[in-house]
């Protein structure tokens, strides 16, 4: 479902992605763990292109993110072009990054009905519907910040869900939250995971990880140092770097 | 006995151990504030002191100022400074969004144009760039549209096209404009780039997610400073008295130079002045208001509301 192959990325002089490979299959849950300023969240910011590589590839259900391919040349895509590719992208924030001037239900509602052009009669029931669904039913005309930190949570990933995605990226969806309202977010990603949604998810939560995952990727410095099912690289860490790494977090 | 009687007084004088109330039951007394009330005193005598003079100083020549503050020339002079603020708010906002655009624009081109613009129109003092404009015919004749450089379709004589008015209403647009330009763009980089990065991620089409996500919440620190300006530029149109245009302060200046009633016409003119800011604040206070919503959990009330909650409360 995502192919990520061979990317690099650079803020000035600073190497932040050095080359890296990744493939996520259909319906399964990647978390990546790693140090902060390791390239975790710009990995996943580069697979929606919120961030442009400076080399390397992502294709996401086969299409090619950011560019097309005529003959021997990659052309950049047009700015609507690549606003559409993202509407099959679904991101969850670290800080939520809800419409804070637009209720709940509008923040929902605004992507399909603008981005995917569909009907806001058809799209307000389907809203509601996923507003119930992550916990949140009530709160439809509620302003975001009259809500607390795990329920602003839970509306971003009902908004991402709107969309109808056919992956969703979490980045460090609990950072921001108190330790209390942790769990109320995670239970609606693993009630995800359970449902069968390809979601690639950068957090610190160990736990969780090993209860979802079907891989866990560990990157450091710009590359992925190892990768495979929790058993494997939490339990058995084969490199020095990851057993010092998951043994500080736990 | 004396002995037991001595013992067993104190005993009696105590009183019972259900009397003394606990800290957390007694009663709470205010502190006083002595120097503010001195101050409330202070201020009032000194209120009363002027609002007397106003009354009895024969200087401010009331009957004069009764005259003349409803008449039809006041009027129409009015108008007149109302015309040159709204059409100089309108296009000074409008070219003004055009420029912060553009500074805010990734073509390093138009950013320095832009700049360019603002740095020119904020050096250039008003009343000499008014005079330019009111002597344009000096320098340009004619003006003409058609292919740069190339034919000509259309001619004008620029002393038709611009009259003083329209000399003043550009004079002022162009000037507004400057300022507009910066305060629009402070708004718009206020606001947190996380919504713009979320709208982006979302697949939301550009134009709206300036529209829809962006300048909304801009507008809440646009707003302040735009009714600034816009009460700034009410006061500041009398500056185009200089070009013998008939707003309220140059009608006001003819009136009492035939009848040398300086301060009662001066009066009539800040009485309106003041008239007008205040609509201007009123308007500025609900608008603001509703640019405010999703910013508190709930909205403080409006004066208005606070009236009628304490008289409520009275009744």
């Amino acid at each position: 479902m995502i192919d990520v192959r061979g990317v690099h990325k650079s803020f000035g002089e600073l190497d932040v992605l050095k080359g890296v490979d990744l493939e996520v299959r259909a319906g399964t849950v990647t978390v990546i763990l790693g140090p902060s300023g390791s390239g975790k969240s710009t990995l996943l910011r580069s697979i929606n292109h919120l961030e442009k590589v400076d080399r390397g590839l992502i294709r996401i259900d086969g299409e090619l993110m950011g560019y097309r391919r005529r003959g021997n040349k990659l052309h950049e895509l047009r700015e609507r072009e690549i606003l559409r590719q993202r509407s099959q992208v679904g991101f969850v924030f670290q800080n939520f990054n809800l419409f804070g001037h637009l209720t709940v239900l509008q923040n929902v509602v605004e992507a399909p009905v603008s981005a995917q052009r569909r009907k806001r009669g058809e799209v307000e029931p389907l809203a509601r519907e996923l507003l119930d669904r992550v916990g949140v039913g009530d709160k439809a005309d509620a302003y975001p910040r009259q809500l607390s930190g795990g329920q602003q949570q839970r509306v971003a990933i009902a908004r991402a869900l709107a969309l109808r995605p056919k992956v969703l990226l979490f980045d460090e969806p609990t950072s921001a939250l108190d330790p209390e309202l942790v769990g109320e977010v995670l239970d609606v990603i693993k009630e995800l995971a359970r449902d069968g949604a390809t979601m690639v998810v950068v957090t610190h939560e160990i736990g969780f990880a090993r209860e979802i995952a079907d891989t866990v990727v560990f990157i450091d410095g710009g590359r992925i140092v190892e990768s495979g099912p929790p058993r494997e690289v939490l339990d058995n860490p084969v490199h020095e770097r990851t057993r010092a790494f998951i043994s500080k977090v736990l | 006995m004396s002995t037991t009687s001595l013992t067993s007084a104190p005993h009696a004088a105590d009183p019972p151990q259900t009397a003394v109330p606990d800290d957390a039951d007694l009663p709470v007394v205010g502190r006083r504030h002595p120097w503010r009330w001195a101050g409330v005193a202070v201020v009032l005598v000194l209120l009363a002191m002027f609002v007397h003079g106003l009354a009895t100083n024969p200087g401010w020549d009331w009957p004069t100022f009764l005259q003349f503050v409803t008449t039809r020339t006041i009027f129409s002079a009015l108008w007149v400074t109302i015309q040159l603020t709204v059409y100089g708010t309108v296009l000074g906002f409008t070219l003004g969004a055009v420029i912060a655009t553009m500074r805010l624009s990734t073509s390093p081109f138009l950013q320095v144009v832009a700049w360019g613009y603002i740095w020119a129109f904020r050096s250039i003092p008003l009343i000499v760039q008014l005079l330019f404009w009111f002597n344009i015919a000096y320098l340009y004749q004619e003006l003409s549209l058609g292919i740069p450089f190339g034919p000509e379709f259309v001619q004008f004589s620029t002393n038709n096209l611009f009259g003083a008015l329209g000399a003043a209403v550009l004079g002022l647009a162009l000037h507004q404009a400057a300022y507009a330009a910066e305060i629009i763009r402070g708004g718009i980089i206020s606001v947190d780039q996380g919504q713009l990065e979320a709208a982006a991620a979302l697949g939301i089409p550009r134009l709206r997610q300036f529209f829809r996500i962006v300048l909304p919440q801009a507008m809440r620190s646009i707003l302040p400073n735009g009714a600034n300006e816009v009460i700034s530029l009410f006061k500041g149109t009398s500056i185009v008295s200089v070009m013998a245009i008939p707003e309220l302060f140059y009608q006001v200046q003819v009136i009492y130079g035939r009848n040398s009633r300086v301060v009662p016409l001066l009066m009539v003119a800040t009485v309106w002045y003041i008239v007008l800011t205040t609509l201007l604040s009123v308007a500025q206070f609900y608008v603001e208001r509703h640019f405010a919503r999703g910013t508190a959990r709930e909205l403080p009330p409006t004066p208005w509301q606070r009236v009628r909650r304490t008289w409520r409360a009275a009744r």
